[in-house]
């Protein structure tokens, strides 16, 4: 049973790492904390490069089941190991500035990233729901780490408040599953939900209560509520970990758990999934047009990408399952760049409402870019991952019988480029406003985190194949080939 | 020579852009630098682009100078593939004119004309990627890429209209005309989906245009998939065509468009909307075509007879322009939906024609713009006297647009009225009909702008002086094409016959 413990290392070792943190925090001069951010990226990188040959090629069960060591585990644990370190280059200029207990900060940041890698390994439902708790509570900390902002404050509330009420929820829907099929590993379910006829309807109502209490974590509507408000209340950083990180995690859950788990009953779903992946695009899209705050608009698109996201779940097969990993990564890539080109507006202005960009193309021309690169590629325009990753999930889910929500979420990315076309009109021809012309000098950090994040959309829209072997390789490992 | 022609076609797509990634690290105060560079890779794609019309062997026909390159795997196997045809060479060179004698028109662009470059060259690459991709993914991605920098180009450089009751802001324009274009595009998107629902079960997958058409005559297309799916590429297309009831983005875009973009944009990016229908549409799904035919020839008549009787009423010369542009890619539409081996012949032609033709208005329109700051002709009493080299120029072009013989765009239309008379009579007795209205709004717009007396009262007009030697060279390279295609129109006329063969041949049509 112990046989393969070394396979967690990597999660002993980060859980490890996060303690060293706190731990530092304690010798490290109020002056020097950024210290404590350079050792968790050092720390992260290390853990990368030893994760990657460690899982390279397993597929083995670890504690009956409870985890998994296969491709797909070891992508997510690849990508939200290396998001970590982006969204922690990301803050330390704005933790400096703002935040204070810096060594909380990224400590907490890294038991989330812990949380994360368990959920993409996870193998059963309660190994999932704690490792989700891991990554909620962590999150539920840092949306309200601003501690003299009220609005930060309030956001931490909501956020609780919502979340604990999702917990219920999927906390009630894993039970009734259990009580059905006494079973929760995803394989079993598989097996006794393939032969579902004449089970107790209590099953239904399980499924359908793990999906509305997943469905809370992602932020798909009817669910979304929340979003803005602790979008908009939270630290920048936190808002661009929250955008990607936290949904990308929920979204390696939703598709492990839907792939071994509750594929065989996929006619029971798949229409519920495409009505609601129809409502969070046209949600997310329609209502981010009246935003006048940033932090508000890219918590609408975010719903919008989750929209998207979910089209894939809903015509969901092995080609589909590639398509949402590729979405998801050119996503993490665009929305990272474009939260790191506000954030470094946001550390010498303090201002994040659309209209403050007024003049950018002049002020700081790189930031102008930057920001209207990753819009293009929101939108899924050519060049940029958007475009790519946008055809990939769409075309594999009209391959599955739902060109219509293709069609709608090719709709909903047009309505989508109308409200980015409105910032770059505020960046690029509006002039900007009296004494707010000069120049912006920003941190060379961030814009050079920026300008890799932006290279990162390039490739991924440019020349996929690697990305699209790697996740090809991860589907594997938890779809049977088709 | 073997490696040039082999790469050349990606040289057009590549040259503008990376001169747009070269021009973002000028600094930005050195216009004189950035305006040489500018040129210089300019002159350099046109001249490539001659040679790809002038290496272009007909008698061979089929493409040329083509190579492919795999870019993502099974189930899509999508190849980054180019190539040119009979249809597409002319549009290659057309490109490559309009092109430079944009970059030379811009000249004088003093705000930020650095930012306007990379733009300008970005769409530019684009334009030709759309023109050289022989693969189905990457003409649309190019299609997509042509239409981003619009919104920039336009809200930045461009102009708004006063209506006196109203303003249309060159936000507007640009606005309407990304999201007109976008929504054509989401059409073609789920085309494009459908296309590979049904090729991607097929036994080798392909998203090559030719691989496409293999498919159809294999029966992999039915004749009900055919009739739904052809009119997604015929209208998503067809909105940059400025196909009716979908044209409206057209005036108020090219109208609030600067000098340079209006010239690509009317000149070539409407030639993409109708270049996309034959390309996809009608290669892809020649049942459809068939079936659908009819309305494209209807809908068509409707942009040559709405959009002359349209540009009649207009006071603003770019209106004028605006709309007879949405009437002369009425012809092209005829022309393409008789499915004959003449109207459609004809109707590249017409590309072509007009291509450079409405370049040269533009190009026209802009220099009295520049200088007076106003286009109403009623103010613009009587510029023959006060620029006359620039109202020379007017007149051929004026007179090329009524298709006088001798000119381009006699050759062109005729050709489209003889194969519409083929298959059609009624509707081309209405095109002749729509032919008479543009002399109308042609020498209406002669006699108010150009001839009669000139005023003395306006501060706007009293001291015009002629266009510069610059902008008369570009003219003149724009009026050289047009000259030589009605005289000498052989050497296109072989090249896009060469085209129209296979295409009809594969839409089973005997010429």
């Amino acid at each position: 049973m112990t046989d393969n413990l070394h396979l967690l290392l990597p999660e002993f070792i980060l859980a490890s790492l996060a303690i060293v943190v706190f731990a530092v925090d304690l010798f490290v001069p109020a002056s020097r904390k950024n210290l404590l951010g350079w050792l968790s990226i050092v720390g992260l990188l290390a853990i990368f490069a030893f994760t990657v040959p460690l899982l390279w090629g397993k597929n083995v069960e670890l504690y009956g089941g409870l985890m998994r060591a296969d491709a797909y585990a070891l992508f997510f644990k690849g990508f939200f190991l290396l998001m970590g370190v982006a969204v922690i280059l990301l803050s330390l200029g704005f933790v400096r500035k703002y935040l204070e207990h810096p060594g909380e900060y990224y400590g907490i940041i890294l038991f989330s990233i812990l949380g994360m890698n368990v959920m993409a390994a996870s193998g059963e439902l309660l190994t999932a729901y704690i490792s989700l708790e891991l990554l909620s509570f962590s999150l539920y900390i840092l949306v309200s780490f601003a501690l003299h902002n009220p609005k930060s404050n309030e956001a931490g509330i909501k956020y609780i408040l919502i979340g604990a009420f999702s917990s219920a929820i999927l906390l009630y829907g894993i039970s009734l599953i259990y009580g059905v099929v006494h079973t929760t590993k995803f394989v079993d379910i598989s097996a006794a939900l393939t032969g579902a006829q004449g089970v107790s309807p209590a099953l239904w109502i399980g499924l359908a209560l793990v999906l509305v209490g997943l469905g809370f974590k992602l932020a798909a509507v009817p669910f979304h509520m929340w979003a803005p408000d602790v979008y908009e209340g939270a630290p920048l950083p936190v808002t661009a970990y929250l955008a990607v990180g936290s949904k990308a995690a929920a979204m390696a859950l939703v598709l492990r758990l839907f792939s071994e788990a509750f594929l065989p009953a996929a006619d029971q779903w798949r229409y519920i999934v495409a009505v609601l992946a129809a409502f969070t695009m046209v949600v997310g899209n329609v209502v981010a047009i009246a935003q006048k705050n940033l932090k508000r608009l890219l918590a609408y698109s975010s719903i919008g990408q989750v929209g998207y996201l979910l089209v894939g779940i809903a015509g969901l097969s092995t080609l589909s399952s590639n398509g949402i990993m590729l979405h998801m990564v050119g996503y993490a890539f665009t929305n990272l760049a474009a939260f790191g080109a506000i954030i470094a507006f946001y550390n010498v202005t303090g201002k994040d409402d659309v209209q403050d960009l007024s003049g950018m193309a002049d002020r700081h021309p790189f930031v102008a870019l930057a920001i209207s690169a990753a819009f293009f590629s929101l939108a899924g325009l050519p060049f940029f991952a958007g475009f790519t990753t946008k055809f990939y999930l769409f075309a594999s889910a009209s391959k599955e019988g739902f060109i219509w929500l293709a069609g709608l979420a090719i709709f909903m990315s047009m309505v989508s480029l109308y409200y980015y076309l409105n910032v770059l009109k505020q960046m690029y021809i509006t002039p900007a406003a009296e004494g707010e012309k000069s120049a912006l000098k920003l941190s060379p950090l961030l814009v050079g985190t920026v300008a890799v994040l932006v290279l990162g959309t390039f490739w991924v829209g440019v020349y996929p194949q690697p990305l699209v072997n790697a996740v090809t390789a991860a589907t594997r490992a938890i779809l049977p080939i088709s | 020579m073997d490696g040039f022609k082999q790469y050349a076609l990606f040289l057009t797509i590549l040259l503008p852009f990376a001169g747009a990634m070269a021009l973002i690290f000028f600094p930005r105060e050195q216009k004189r630098a950035i305006r040489i560079f500018s040129a210089a890779v300019a002159l350099v794609t046109g001249v490539i682009s001659i040679l790809v019309m002038a290496l272009y062997n007909y008698g061979d026909g089929g493409f040329q100078m083509a190579k492919s390159i795999e870019w993502l795997s099974h189930p899509f196997n999508i190849a980054f593939a180019w190539g040119v045809d009979g249809l597409s060479a002319p549009m290659v060179l057309l490109t490559g004119i309009v092109f430079f004698t944009g970059v030379i028109v811009s000249w004088n662009i003093e705000h930020r004309p650095k930012d306007f470059f990379v733009l300008y060259f970005m769409m530019v690459s684009g334009v030709y990627g759309v023109f050289v991709a022989t693969d189905l993914f990457f003409l649309f991605f190019f299609y997509e890429l042509a239409v981003i920098p619009m919104y920039l180009l336009i809200g930045i450089w461009g102009s708004s209209t006063d209506f006196k009751t109203f303003i249309r802001t060159k936000e507007y324009g640009a606005m309407k005309l990304t999201l007109y274009l976008v929504a054509g595009s989401v059409l073609v998107w789920v085309g494009i989906f459908a296309l590979f629902v049904v090729s991607s079960g097929a036994a080798s997958p392909t998203f090559s245009i030719e691989g496409l058409r293999q498919l159809g005559v294999a029966g992999e297309f039915t004749t009900t998939f055919q009739h739904v799916i052809f009119p997604l590429f015929m209208i998503g297309f067809g909105v940059l065509a400025g196909l009716w009831p979908f044209h409206t983005w057209s005036p108020d875009g090219h109208v609030a468009a600067p000098t340079a973009v209006s010239m690509v944009h009317a000149g070539v990016l409407m030639k993409l909307g109708a270049y996309g229908v034959m390309r996809v549409g009608m290669t892809i799904l020649p049942e459809g075509a068939h079936f659908w035919a009819p309305l494209l020839i209807g809908l068509g008549s409707v942009n040559v007879l709405y959009g002359a009787v349209s540009a009649m009423a207009q006071r603003d010369l770019k209106y004028v322009v605006g709309y007879s542009s949405v009437s002369h890619m009425g012809i092209v539409l005829i022309g393409l939906a008789t499915l004959n081996s003449i109207g459609v012949a004809g109707a590249v032609l017409q590309m072509f024609s007009h291509g450079v033709m409405t370049a040269l208005f533009f190009t026209i329109v802009g220099a009295v713009y520049d200088r007076a700051h106003i286009r109403d002709m009623t103010i613009l009493n009587g510029l023959a006297k006060r620029m006359s080299m620039t109202t020379v120029f007017f007149v051929i072009v004026g007179l090329t647009s009524l298709g006088l013989p001798g000119l381009s765009g006699f050759v062109a239309e005729l050709l489209v009225f003889i194969g519409v008379f083929r298959t059609y009579p009624a509707l081309a007795i209405l095109a002749v009909i729509a032919a008479a209205i543009t002399a109308v709004y042609i020498l209406r717009m002669l006699a108010m702008a150009f001839f009669g007396p000139p005023r003395d009262d306006d501060p706007h007009v009293t001291h015009l002086h002629d266009a510069s030697p610059r902008e008369l060279t570009a003219a003149s390279i724009l009026a050289g094409a047009i000259v030589f295609v009605g005289i000498y129109p052989a050497p296109f006329m072989h090249v896009i016959n060469s085209g129209v063969k296979t295409l009809l041949t594969g839409m089973g049509v005997g010429s």
